[in-house]
């Protein structure tokens, strides 16, 4: 990370501190600083900051840090962390509200991931059900990787475990409404 | 002993033979399933990365369904129980929420009912014993090794059916049907989900070390009751494998599978068959398929 100036930026990122505590309704400074969630993340290894550090530097009012880490993108949302940690933070409510920061601010750190996540909810606004096929050939193409995994295709389809066509639900407008309602609820403390 | 089902969308996919050994072997123990009418994709990760509300929202709609029933659910996929859970629990817990859900699902939902997940229905519900009674083909000197994941279990606050940190009703299963469970340190660690598919770097070292230890550990086979974490064992294992310069070659089952197996049904009705790697082999090694009389699934 770059040089910060602390005692500004703990002025300026109050505001930022203040609605990640709100969203994930975890309150930072219960956290102790003792490392247990990092110890056994599973991802840890792979992370510029581990779960540990992503508190202590909101603890510190580096928010802007925190977004623009790869932690809350590929954090597997296990609840290893939060099932073990001795004062209770669910650290992956707070991950989930970091990265949805991240992504309102445009900063996504890990594109496939984004990818990935958005045909999935496609899928589901579209036919009320995921489409595994679907899911895989639409995150593969756009993250420009049209043939990973194109081995593991005609085995699947061979043994009848991926479908060419969606299963559509009946009901697929009340599941658009609800994708509608909850976006025009979001904002609003829960 | 009546459900409303929960299958989800991997039930249908990859997963289908959980779905299809689930319900061979529900009836088998005289539980009734009622599939949810219409029933709609939980969101899984995805809808919780994305947006809260949604990621209750969405799973909210098939238990309200199911309440209007006046039905428990069972559902066999873990991260399905895991975000049912999830709604079931904030819901009742607020009477904010409860409103709020209620108003974007455009129907009534108390949580009133409760979800289980098929795991929790089997061996607790129905109970070890009677569970027994049914074995005809005992899985004789068969070493497995019991994976949970991570979302069968964890966090307890929301699963609360067995211990987080070293579950133990897969193991007591195994044993009932005449298996071994062998010890091993890696019960509940994550398989990545995803990952594997997003950040294969990540996510295969994962894989990997599952399957590892179970090998190390003396395990034949991996027995899971997530249709993820069969995904990511079975069908990723020949590329994980090959990236590692090892061989594995351990078959992955779903725990309903192989109480069909020591139920007499034939590995073909339970969807064995169409596992990456084949476990039937193995079962033939052990002479477990030898037994007289195989049932057959004629429903
Ligand atoms: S385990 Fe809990 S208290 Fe310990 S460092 Fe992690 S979040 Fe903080
Ligand atoms: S939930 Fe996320 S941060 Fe916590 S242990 Fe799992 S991967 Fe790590």
């Amino acid at each position: 990370m770059e040089r910060v100036e602390l005692a500004d930026s703990l002025r300026q990122g109050q505001a930022l501190i203040q609605q990640l505590e709100a969203e994930s309704g975890v309150t930072l400074t219960e956290c102790y600083q003792c490392g247990k969630c990092a110890a056994g993340c599973p991802v840890a290894f792979a992370m510029d900051y581990t779960p540990r550090q992503i508190i202590r530097l909101l603890q510190l009012g580096l928010g802007e840090e925190a977004i623009k880490s790869h932690t809350p993108w590929l954090c597997a949302s296990c609840q290893a962390c939060y099932t073990r940690c001795p004062r209770e933070v669910n650290l992956p409510r707070l991950m989930e509200a970091v990265r949805q920061e991240a992504r309102r601010r445009g900063v996504i750190k890990e594109k496939n991931v984004e990818i990935f996540d958005r045909a999935f909810l496609d899928s589901v606004k579209r036919y009320g059900r995921s489409h595994e096929m679907g899911i895989i050939i639409q995150s593969n193409l756009q993250s420009m990787q049209p043939f990973k995994d194109v081995m593991l295709g005609p085995p699947m389809f061979f043994k009848g475990k991926i479908s060419p066509l969606p299963s559509k639900i009946k009901d697929v407008a009340n599941v658009k409404e609800i994708f509608a309602r909850a976006r025009a609820k979001r904002g609003n403390k829960h | 002993m009546k459900y409303a089902y929960y299958p989800g969308c991997s039930l249908e996919a990859t997963g289908k033979e959980y779905n299809q050994s689930a319900k061979i072997v529900a009836r088998q123990l005289g539980i009734e399933l009622w599939e949810i009418p219409d029933w709609s994709c939980c969101g899984a990760t995805a809808a919780h990365n994305a947006d809260h509300l949604l990621s209750l929202a969405l799973p909210a709609r098939n238990l309200a369904i199911a309440e209007k029933e006046g039905l428990d659910v069972a559902v066999p996929c873990a991260a399905c129980f895991n975000r049912l859970r999830a709604v079931e629990k904030e819901v009742r817990e607020s009477e904010t929420m409860r409103a709020t859900i209620s108003e974007i699902i455009g129907t009534e939902y108390k949580a009133s009912n409760t979800t289980r997940c098929m795991l929790d229905v089997m061996v607790q519900g129905v109970g070890l014993e009677k569970i027994r009674e049914q074995v005809v083909k005992p899985l004789s000197g068969l070493k497995l090794a019991s994976y949970y994941g991570c979302l069968l279990v964890r966090p307890p606050d929301l699963t609360a059916f067995d211990d987080p940190e070293d579950p133990v009703l897969m193991d007591n299963l195994i044993e009932v049907l005449g298996g071994e469970a062998v010890k091993w340190p890696y019960k509940t660690e994550c398989c990545g989900g995803s990952l594997s598919t997003v950040r294969k770097d990540i996510g295969f070292r994962l894989i990997y070390e599952i399957l590892r230890r179970a090998r190390d550990a003396g395990a034949e086979a991996i027995v899971t009751a997530c249709p993820l974490c069969l995904l990511n064992l079975d069908m990723r294992q020949a590329q994980v494998a090959a990236a590692n310069n090892d061989k594995l070659n351990l078959p992955i089952f779903y725990f309903t599978e192989l109480m069909g197996v020591a139920m007499g049904y034939a590995p073909k009705d339970l969807g064995l068959t169409t596992h990456f790697v084949n476990p039937v082999p193995l079962l033939e090694a052990k002479e477990i398929l030898r037994h007289p009389a195989t049932r057959r699934e004629t429903a």
